[in-house]
């Protein structure tokens, strides 16, 4: 049962041969047992879990055409305001914040019929790529507990790689669903900005936030996308469009498509052990029918300087409503209000939430706007012509997720700029606002999971869905487990 | 004093009269508990987002119209960082690089010498920079917490038009006349309900002087929420003693905020510009830029109703008026809705003799009592009867006032009525007044003595006597002629 796809799980459900409580207990008994050794979640509460469990199972709509998703249980990143649950956003400064309403995206799962199972650690404020950032100690990466599972939705990676949960939700601003599915060997899909409504997300960089599924399959991705997507009035970037299913295309053949490999994403960076689980990858492709073709993305070794303005700026200024004033941590001695203000922000938050803090106030100060902030816009544009001119030639675009494997706790997090550098080739996508994803391609170095990414066009969720679904059908990457959590 | 040229610029808060709030669906209503029109949103909660009202936007273009500016197709909300208890997300949002509404301008009457009989007033036009939507702050209320900080964020998120004038005024009264006009414009097309005591229109004044001749600016201090025209006047007035003193006395002004305290009636600097805030202005990547087209605009255009300049050319026009009475009668919209309901029930001939009744009479009254024309005792259907009576003859002007007077203190619905019930019809049965003239003069021999020796000012007491016996009643002309018939004159 843990290892059950969307579609199996929801078949077993329709047959009443295992009731939403039953399934949701066989998942909180398992994480009870594992979730200690990883800190995959971080609040836990199975009175209200099987009460949602039982509501569904009450509900009529298990085995539902239109609820296809119903009794099935899962889990959020932690940034996700559930009502009723603390929502910390594995910060201190959130500690004892309880959210009294639910996500958009909360809300339409429950809406759905899913059962939370819990909310997910992750780096604070989703600033980080190995997860080491959050308040709450870091996750440990399923495969082998002494390395990062990546971050910021670290949480969701270790605990469906754990199979401590079916699917999650993760939200992705440079990378933060596709790399640390990538190390944690699973399926993860960023879509396109505007298809997810944000309200309800605590916003890191509004511009280039974006919630999406986390799962073992691409077409469990595409499962919980459909329930995930959809206009929401109350987020002003969400897109009015007619909704979509995203596993429509999953078994069309994928006999002339056409695959564009940049080659600035083929270049010195990528360790020589992702590189060739990568090309072998590709290869696999190439026999599935697909052409490759080599494309350009020039611009796109000025993404990380970029991203590294744009994203601070937005959350100096996000950021900047935990005060202490009316929730959230407040220090408890203080002189006046500037004191009150420096301290409790100083002890609230962790060093890299502040380090992003101070350069997002830099760029954006008087005198420097121009040189930084104005110039990193202007990039962000060529950034996306990029792509569109790369589009011309190729249905989708496909390289490594990151550079290595999942790195050893401690290996990057004294040098700010080598962990930045972990997401390279994710943070042009949410620049230009495109849809990502990463699969499991096979295992490089130390026996740990490489990930293969896929960017697609605007609105191209459902063709990258299609070539991953397509890959997994004759690969069983997806489908492998760590030995030692059997 | 006279060497220095004074520079006013303004910066005008409306309040924008929406249901709800600029971008949440609070209600904006004045006077709730404390904290109880505050949403999600409001409070700024983690992971919420801000919606645009477009009622608001519609307020914002009606100005534009109104003012003659243009309407950016494409604005842009910014974020003016900074932190203070009253302010949830520490962040106002705000338009910076590209407002919605851009130039246009204002035409103004500035009083010389007498201001309140307002004559000899002088013509002027204020140029706008620009008007931009933002939301308002809460409140910190510093009473009541026993040394602690209340902060009611039911204000919080309230939508502003932010009116900014070029630095074209140059004295005191100009920025009092402007801003006057400006507060009967923005209640005119009903984008804002003027009220200055409940923070809903409130003005900023940045002022500097110069030597006259001079081509640039002097130093300017901006005094900081000015909710009365009063205060205005008296705050720059003593902030312009106050520059041209510190100059003279060889201290260079440094550029300050200041508030006004009304108390001493004097200026005092709260903030220097060097611990002034970075607001680090960016587009705020929440909301959408503000698209606006000319379908929209045209839209707007249909509902507005007719603008004052327009008003006073048709009344010019159409009944006579006179530049100066046409800008009276229009100068706010409760004035204009007044006259053209009294014009509409009395016929267009009246209007000359309504518009004065208004500026006279009505005008004096409102004044006394300090009551505004909406809530005039006298309405305008009433007063329309009034002069109706004057001009068939019914009663006389100086009976009329009687009837205004009566009809103030509620004595009659109507005009009619009153003149009825306290028999004020005025006499015009010549044997009647005949009667009368026989006995004044039989009455008054000395006076009749006076006049026929040549004493013209004895006629006149004689006037007096026959209209005192009929009360006021007796058509003055009448008494004048048949009098002079029987003294033989």
């Amino acid at each position: 049962m843990i290892n059950s796809s969307l579609r199996k799980l929801s078949a077993a459900l329709a047959a009443r041969k295992i009731s939403a409580t039953e399934l949701a207990t066989l998942f909180l008994d398992r994480i009870e047992k594992l979730n200690p050794g990883l800190n995959a979640y971080i609040t836990l509460d199975r009175a209200k879990t099987l009460a949602q469990a039982q509501a569904a199972d009450a509900s009529g709509k298990v085995g539902a055409q239109d609820t296809p998703l119903a009794g099935i249980p899962l889990a959020h990143k932690d940034i996700f305001c559930t009502k009723g649950w603390r929502t910390s956003c594995g910060s201190r400064m959130l500690e004892n914040f309880v959210a009294p309403y639910d996500a958009h995206v909360v809300e339409k799962l429950a809406a759905a019929g899913m059962v939370t199972l819990g909310k997910l650690n992750m780096d604070e404020f989703a600033m980080g790529s190995s997860n080491e950032s959050s308040y709450f100690g870091p996750v440990k990466n399923p495969w082998d507990t002494a390395r990062v599972p990546g971050g910021s939705s670290g949480g969701s990676a270790a605990a469906i790689a754990a199979r401590l949960a079916p699917v999650a939700t993760g939200t992705d601003t440079g990378g933060s669903i596709r790399q640390p599915a990538a190390l944690c060997g699973l399926t993860g899909l960023k879509p396109t900005y505007g298809v997810v409504s944000r309200y309800g997300m605590i916003a890191f960089a509004s511009s280039l936030d974006q919630a999406g599924p986390m799962a073992k399959s691409a077409e469990d991705c595409a499962l919980l996308l459909n329930a995930m997507a959809g206009f929401d009035p109350r987020d002003s970037t969400s897109l009015e469009r007619p909704a979509e299913d995203y596993a429509r295309d999953l078994e069309q053949p994928l006999a002339g498509l056409r695959i564009g490999l940049p080659k600035e994403f083929f270049g010195a960076g990528m360790d020589a052990d992702v590189r060739a689980v990568v090309d072998a990858a590709l290869a696999e492709y190439r026999r599935l029918g697909a052409t490759t073709v080599e494309v350009s993305l020039p611009n796109s070794g000025l993404s990380v300087p970029a991203y590294y303005v744009i994203a601070p700026a937005e959350a100096s200024s996000n950021l900047s409503r935990f005060d202490g004033v009316r929730y959230g941590y407040r220090a408890p001695e203080y002189g006046d209000l500037n004191d009150m203000y420096s301290k409790s922000r100083a002890q609230g938050f962790g060093a890299e939430v502040k380090r992003r803090i101070l350069i997002g106030t830099y760029v954006l100060s008087h005198g420097y706007y121009d040189a930084y902030y104005l110039k990193a816009q202007k990039i962000r544009r060529l950034i996306a012509a990029d792509f569109q001119r790369a589009f011309e030639n190729c249905d989708v675009i496909m390289g490594p997720t990151s550079p290595s494997v999942a790195f050893a706790f401690g290996a990057k997090s004294a040098d700010p700029v080598q962990m930045y550098l972990s997401d390279i080739y994710t943070i042009s996508t949410n620049l230009a606002g495109l849809p990502g994803m990463s699969l499991p391609c096979g295992f490089g170095a130390h026996d740990m999971p490489v990930g293969l990414q896929i960017i697609g066009s605007w609105f191209g969720e459902a063709k990258m869905l299609q070539a991953a679904h397509q890959y997994q059908k004759v690969t069983d990457w997806h489908t492998r487990m760590p030995e030692n959590l059997k | 004093m006279s060497q220095w040229e004074v520079v006013i610029g303004l910066e005008t808060h409306a309040q924008l009269q929406t249901k709800s709030k600029i971008f949440s669906g609070s209600s904006i209503a004045f006077g709730a508990e404390p904290n109880l029109q505050a949403n999600a949103v409001d409070i700024a909660l983690p992971g919420v987002l801000p919606v645009l009202n477009r009622e608001a936007v519609v307020c914002a273009i009606k100005f534009g119209l109104a003012i003659g500016a243009s309407i950016a197709p494409r604005s842009v909300f910014a974020r003016k960082n900074y932190f203070y208890p009253d302010l949830p997300k520490g962040y106002q949002i705000s338009q910076f690089e590209i407002p919605v509404v851009q130039g246009g301008g204002l035409a103004i009457r500035v009083p010389q010498g007498d201001f309140l009989r307002g004559v000899g007033e002088q013509e002027k036009f204020v140029h706008l920079t620009r008007a931009h939507l933002e939301e308002d702050a809460g409140k910190s209320l510093h009473e009541d917490f026993h040394g602690r900080t209340g902060i009611d964020l039911n204000r919080a998120g309230t939508p502003l038009l932010e009116i900014v004038t070029e630095p074209d005024m140059r004295s005191s009264a100009e920025a009092v006349a402007y801003a006057r006009a400006l507060h009967a414009l923005v209640q005119w097309i009903g984008i804002c309900d003027g009220n200055m005591q409940e923070g809903s229109f409130r003005c900023d004044a940045n002022v500097s002087v110069r030597p006259f001749g001079q081509k640039e600016f002097g130093t300017r201090r901006e005094i900081k929420n000015l909710n009365s025209f009063r205060f205005m006047q008296q705050a720059i007035d003593y902030e312009v003693h106050w520059q041209i003193n510190e100059i003279e006395e060889g201290r260079a002004i440094r550029q300050a905020t200041v508030l006004f305290d009304p108390d001493t009636g004097e200026t005092r600097a709260m903030r220097s510009k060097e611990d002034a805030h970075d607001y680090r202005y960016f587009p705020d990547p929440d909301l959408l830029p503000l698209e606006i087209d000319a379908a929209w605009i045209a839209e707007v255009k249909a509902g507005m109703p007719e603008l004052p300049q327009a008003m006073q050319a048709r009344f010019q026009a159409d009944y006579g008026l006179s530049a100066y009475d046409a800008a009276i009668v229009t100068a706010s919209r409760g004035m204009a809705d007044y006259f053209v309901t009294a014009v509409a029930a009395a016929g267009t001939a009246n209007a000359k003799t309504i518009a004065n009744w208004i500026m006279g009479e009505l005008a004096a009254r409102l004044n006394r009592n300090d009551t505004s024309i909406e809530d005039s005792p006298i309405g305008a259907t009433q007063l329309a009867g009034l002069v109706m009576r004057i001009a068939d003859n019914t009663i006389s002007n100086n009976i009329a006032k009687k009837v205004f007077e009566a009809l103030w203190n509620g004595e009659g619905q109507s005009a009619d009525e009153i003149i009825e019930k306290q028999g004020l019809k005025q006499i015009t049965d010549t044997g009647a007044i005949d009667s009368i003239i026989a006995e004044v003069l039989a009455a008054n021999p000395k006076s009749v003595e006076e006049y026929r020796a040549g004493k013209e000012k004895a006629f006149n007491a004689l006037v007096g006597q026959a209209m005192k016996a009929t009360k006021g009643k007796a058509n003055p002309q009448q008494v004048n002629e048949l009098l002079k018939k029987k003294l033989g004159g």
